[in-house]
């Protein structure tokens, strides 16, 4: 496979600068901090974890030579990791949000802010809502999951109005806190966790937890049933339930195999696919999820009509040429979590191949890690790690055997690197 | 840094380095030392909870990274994320954070 237009790259190298990519204007102002000579330039969609992680580390790693756009279509990075504790007042929804200005100014990452309306894999450009069509050597597809709402029966446009899944950060996440808020003293919050795989692992019992604590604190009468579609705690199994009877007992109670199939918003009742039906005064329902809308449209996504197989040395997808596919959106790797932490090394490992492959020379497979903190309450942490190196035999990334794990027990001092562990993801991805 | 002015110049400038414990040959950017930087900062360089590791001295880095490996030091994480890397690359992360300044 041609990683690399040749002719492309002969033309660059005959005319030595900047003008044989700038086909069009709008990249005139496109900072590089070389010495002028541009070797590529490539789109990244999307800046979360994994795209802006990408934009930030293809511009330093390429001393500035490779031109990099970055599309998002909101106007600031909202982080979901950290976001369960704003829901139970642990935390303060401004610590979200973040500027992507370090990227611009830092490391001359030119950052749009639209919403991308196509992908032309042929003539390598992206079209944008705001009449924009930037071309690519190479594209990075890091969009984040969608919600296929279609999988719950009832789950239109207007019961989305109050039955809330606050599991894309934002408006949601303020929206749900209200609702806990304004529950009364001896209320239910039912939150529903679709079958894996879907966005961060733990996240759900995390968020049991959290909001676990603001009721013993807040509202002891108050009770949260867990209905999980999966037939166990999966993440961190025996942490999350030892918590759940040590330190909220008689305030969740949890139901495994509970998959939903149907929500009526009006009476707050979820049904199962075996027909049990669940009320409460607060549903939390999180729907299975996809690869972000745009990869789809992209053509990458290429397993179930869910995600994206991509190559792991490279993180190129396996369906359509020099298209990279980051984070959440892809078919992971086996027992590799779909999480912001990994998102960020799927950003490292693509900046570095593209990088490698511009420079003409061949990517080496890369090891990754992940780590995730879950807070069980204001101010205790636990965690999972692990690391995942390229098997050439099987030819996709596996986890090392007898590395990573999980905390003994949870700790304030892992509730202290927890917190850490955000800021300097933040920084790292955005700063 | 630049390539030296001759090669009989460049042998003697090396061999120097060499001998005061130090590499100045150029060598290739270890990607995977980004790894680290999620928790410990871009390039190590951080002040939290999470310790900075940039410019740290190099035995240190590489004996504590070895003792998290073989389980002897007491931590939290690093036992369990050190026994992904081999001996090789332990000894590559040691030597490239202690000489980020």
């Amino acid at each position: 496979m041609i990683r690399f237009n040749e002719d492309r790259r002969r033309l660059l190298q005959a005319l030595g600068a900047t003008a044989a990519l700038g086909s069009t204007s709008l990249l005139s102002g496109c900072a590089t901090t070389g010495q002028g000579k541009t070797i590529g330039r490539v789109v990244v969609i999307g800046g979360g974890f994994g795209g802006a992680t990408a934009a930030k580390y293809l511009r330093k790693w390429s001393k500035g030579t490779i031109d990099v756009v970055l599309i998002e279509r909101q106007s600031h990075f909202i982080s979901c990791p950290t976001s369960n504790e704003v829901l139970a007042g642990h935390r303060k929804y401004e610590t979200l949000v973040h500027s992507y200005d370090a990227l611009r100014k830092n490391w001359g990452v030119k950052v749009i802010q639209a919403e991308v309306t196509g992908v032309d894999p042929v003539r390598h450009t992206v079209s944008t809502d705001k009449g924009e069509v930037i071309p690519y050597d190479r594209l990075v597809v890091s969009p984040g999951i969608d919600f296929n709402f279609g999988a719950v029966a009832g789950y239109d446009a207007k019961a989305r109005e109050s039955i809330l899944h606050a599991w894309k950060a934002g408006p949601q996440t303020l929206a749900l806190r209200q609702q806990l808020e304004d529950l009364r003293d001896g209320g239910t919050f039912v939150l529903s966790i679709p079958k894996a795989p879907y966005r961060c692992p733990p996240g759900p019992y995390e968020r049991t937890s959290q909001i676990a604590h603001y009721f013993k604190t807040h509202k002891p009468k108050s009770k949260i049933l867990v209905l999980d579609a999966n037939d166990k705690i999966i993440s961190k199994t025996k942490l999350f339930a030892d918590n759940w009877a040590e330190d909220y007992k008689g305030i969740i109670e949890y139901r495994p195999n509970w998959n939903a199939t149907e929500v009526d918003a009006a009476s707050r009742t979820l049904t199962s696919e075996i027909g049990d039906k669940v009320r409460g005064d607060i549903i939390n329902l999180i729907p299975p999820q996809t690869a972000g809308q745009i990869a789809h449209q992209a053509g990458v996504v290429n397993a179930n009509n869910r995600w994206a197989d991509v190559n792991w040395i490279t993180l190129e997808s396996t369906a359509v040429k020099d298209i990279h596919v980051l984070g959440d959106a892809t078919l992971s790797a086996p027992t590799m979590p779909k999480s912001g932490h990994m998102a960020n090394q799927h950003g490292k490992a693509a900046a570095a191949a593209i990088f490698e492959t511009f420079s003409g020379r061949t990517p080496q497979p890369i090891t990754m890690a992940n780590t995730c903190y879950s807070l069980v309450d204001h101010r205790r942490a636990i965690h999972v790690d692990s690391v995942h190196r390229w098997d050439a035999e099987k030819k996709t990334v596996v986890p090392v055997p007898g590395s990573g794990g999980v905390s003994t027990a949870p700790s304030i001092e892992e509730g202290l690197y927890a917190r850490a562990w955000a800021q300097n993801i933040w920084a790292d991805s955005l700063g | 840094m630049k390539a030296f002015a001759t090669p009989l110049l460049g042998c003697c400038l090396l061999a120097a380095a060499q001998l005061a414990g130090a590499t100045e040959t150029p060598r290739p950017t270890p990607y995977f030392a980004a790894n680290c930087f999620n928790c410990h900062g871009t390039e190590g360089k951080v002040n939290s909870a999470i310790p900075a590791i940039a410019g740290r001295d190099r035995e240190y880095l590489a004996e504590a990274l070895k003792a998290y490996k073989a389980g002897t030091k007491p931590a939290t994480i690093m036992h369990q994320l050190a026994k992904g890397y081999t001996d090789e690359e332990l000894a590559i992360l040691a030597d490239y954070f202690s000489r980020q300044k």
